[in-house]
């Protein structure tokens, strides 16, 4: 009874388990020949997803009907521009980097520009949002595709004993994150809006400023992903954000935060990248075609969340 | 005069449709007539018909994201099965539309997000839609080709197709009791549910029947296009809802309007055509469609407050 508390108290821990149960299928097919590198392939990949699904946590947090679809539009406007702005000198690293903190800053401003002066939802904004910074990232790109810095793309492929940078550098994010979520006044705040919007402005929180700070939050996430993968695959290409659209949310939700909103999970957040990558390479292990591929990632997902989810709603 | 709520609803997505078609019009004045009318709205109808769907999954406080690759899915089924052995083309089809009633059942059931569930979806549609045309190919349907090309006297068929569709939906959601059910259960779940409804049947009767239009729209896609392939409708997804929310939808509370919706995928539809009159960059089409989304949507922003300003004096 006891354990059973403790998993409906620790929705993460569904996200956990289902990931190591893959985990042990696909190195048992192949033998246990490729545990280490599946498992730093897992690492790499799901710090990506890490690093965007915590910011569209945040936003989800917010309460229904917040969500930001502008994140793949970011992520490849963000990637071109640091790329071309670098200029394959290594000098201009960390120029760079501020370069796509600031615009993810731009980006999620306008977001939330949109939703407050506007009063249109928010999938609708950041829909709206993404179209033209879609758009400018595909005029500035123009179909160059230029390297990043040597000693960053050499940063982001390399590894420090045995776990990749970047899973370290999700790591050093989500530590922030979780920091911030549970230990300061603004985590507090989110929580409090996304449970009750009215209740929250009752007591004093400062709504629009909260929700402001969390749009762009999850856009300078998003920016960043998108910087960091730009360097890792060698240069960015226009659909580099593509199918992180999808799995920043499937993340957020498989991993156990909330969808009304109101109660997030950093841990879960990992549980599901990692679940989400190795779902991919087990399928691939098994040598089932992308069709077969594809529906079994959808049937799993369905799966997980029927399994995870089912939790009397609050509302 | 008294309006009611519902038409106040229709002027802005009817105004901004007509401010886009006269602009067209003054800058190429060639479109106004019957071909030029014919081929500005013809990809219109099949977005039209994914946009009634979603509209219908809108309408019980759900969003459906897996609408693109479900329409993707059933071109593909058009193009090859339909086409070659009409029977298992059918059989398919009742199969997808039970499958789209049984997700509605199941996240009411399980008290799941609709979000998610459907996000599982679009990959499970995708990837059948990749096993039956795995490359694009296939062939329309002699009946479908015929009917999305056919050249009624005076109105093209773009126009009325898009009338048809607008009406039918009209009476069903707006004048039927089964649409009155449905909308109920977006609004208040609890009252029709104590009033005796099974939320239940309603719930899968409404999935059904978006899956029944989004079938439709995946027909009368294959019958302007005459082949089909898995990716041929992603951006439906999209576009539904945009066309949803133009109509002047909301996303709870059953607040939709069947009329507006056809009105809202026919702006989106002409915007297209919109930018290439104006020799828009091609980098900044996809832009500019967002801009007009927002242009219009902050029309409607403002125009809803001087009507409220009217009500308050």
């Amino acid at each position: 009874m006891n354990a059973h508390r403790l998993l409906l108290a620790k929705p993460w821990i569904w996200s956990f388990a289902a990931t190591a149960s893959v985990w042990i299928i696909t190195v048992l097919f192949t033998g246990g020949a490729s545990s280490l590198g599946l498992s730093q392939a897992a690492l790499t990949f799901a710090a990506f997803s890490v690093i965007v699904g915590i910011g569209q946590m945040f936003v989800i947090t917010l309460g229904p009907g917040n969500i930001d679809l502008s994140v793949p539009a970011t992520m490849t406007l963000s990637g071109t521009l640091a790329l071309k702005l670098m200029d394959v000198q290594d000098s201009m690293i960390l120029v760079g980097l501020v370069l796509s903190i600031l615009l993810g800053a731009i980006i999620g401003l306008g977001n939330y520009a949109l939703i407050k002066l506007l009063k249109i939802p928010p999938i609708i904004a950041t829909l709206s949002m993404s179209f033209i910074v879609q758009s400018t990232a595909i005029w500035t790109n123009r179909g160059l595709r230029i390297k990043p810095p040597e000693t960053l793309a050499s940063f982001t492929t390399s590894s420090l004993f045995g776990i990749p940078n970047v899973a370290l550098v999700a790591l050093i994010l989500s530590a922030v994150a979780w920091l911030l979520l549970e230990k300061t006044i603004y985590g507090r705040w989110i929580s409090a809006i996304g449970q009750s919007t009215f209740a929250a402005r009752m007591a004093g929180v400062p709504v629009d400023g909260t929700r402001l700070v969390t749009y762009m939050l999850c856009a300078v996430l998003a920016s960043v992903g998108g910087y960091l993968l730009a360097s890792f695959s060698g240069g960015a290409a226009l659909n580099m954000g593509a199918e992180y659209l999808l799995m920043s949310i499937a993340v957020v939700v498989i991993g156990g935060t909330a969808v009304a909103g109101g109660n997030s999970n950093i841990p879960g957040i990992w549980g599901a990248s990692l679940f989400m990558f190795l779902v991919v390479s087990m399928l691939n292990t098994y040598g089932f075609g992308a069709g077969f591929r594809l529906i079994l990632t959808g049937l799993i997902i369905i799966a997980v969340i029927l399994v995870a989810g089912g939790r009397r709603s609050t509302r | 005069m008294k309006i009611s709520s519902g038409a106040v609803r229709l002027v802005i997505p009817a105004a901004s449709l007509a401010v886009l078609l006269a602009a067209v019009f003054y800058m190429q004045p060639r479109a106004m007539s019957y071909t030029g009318l014919n081929l500005l709205f013809n990809l219109a109808v099949p977005i039209a018909l994914a946009t009634v769907a979603q509209m219908l999954i809108m309408a019980v406080n759900d969003l459906d994201l897996s609408m693109g690759t479900f329409v993707s899915f059933c071109a593909c089924v058009t193009a090859t099965f339909l086409q070659a052995s009409p029977a298992t083309g059918i059989l398919i089809f009742l199969g997808a539309i039970a499958a789209y009633a049984a997700i509605g059942v199941i996240i009411y059931v399980r008290e799941l997000p609709a979000i998610v569930v459907t996000l599982g979806m679009s990959f499970v549609w995708g990837g059948l839609a990749v096993l039956i045309l795995p490359s694009p190919g296939g062939a329309a349907p002699g009946w479908a080709r015929w009917l999305m090309t056919s050249k009624p006297p005076f109105v093209p068929m773009a126009i009325v197709a898009s009338v048809v569709i607008a009406l039918a939906t009209h009476f069903l959601i707006m004048r039927s009791s089964f649409g009155v059910l449905i909308r109920g259960v977006g609004g208040n779940v609890r009252s029709v549910e104590r009033a005796g409804w099974s939320i239940v049947k309603v719930r899968a009767a409404a999935y059904a029947l978006a899956g029944l239009f989004a079938m439709l729209s995946g027909i009368a896609l294959v019958g302007l296009t005459t082949s089909a392939d898995a990716n041929i409708a992603l951006r439906y997804t999209l576009l539904s809802i945009a066309g949803v929310i133009l109509g002047g939808g909301e996303f709870v509370g059953g607040k939709v309007s069947p009329i507006g919706a056809v009105i809202g995928a026919l702006t989106l539809a002409l915007a297209g055509s919109f930018l290439s009159f104006m020799r828009i960059s091609p980098d900044w089409q996809i832009g500019a469609q967002g801009a007009i989304l927002i242009v219009v949507l902050a029309m409607r922003l403002f125009l809803n407050r001087l009507e409220k300003r009217e009500k308050s004096r």
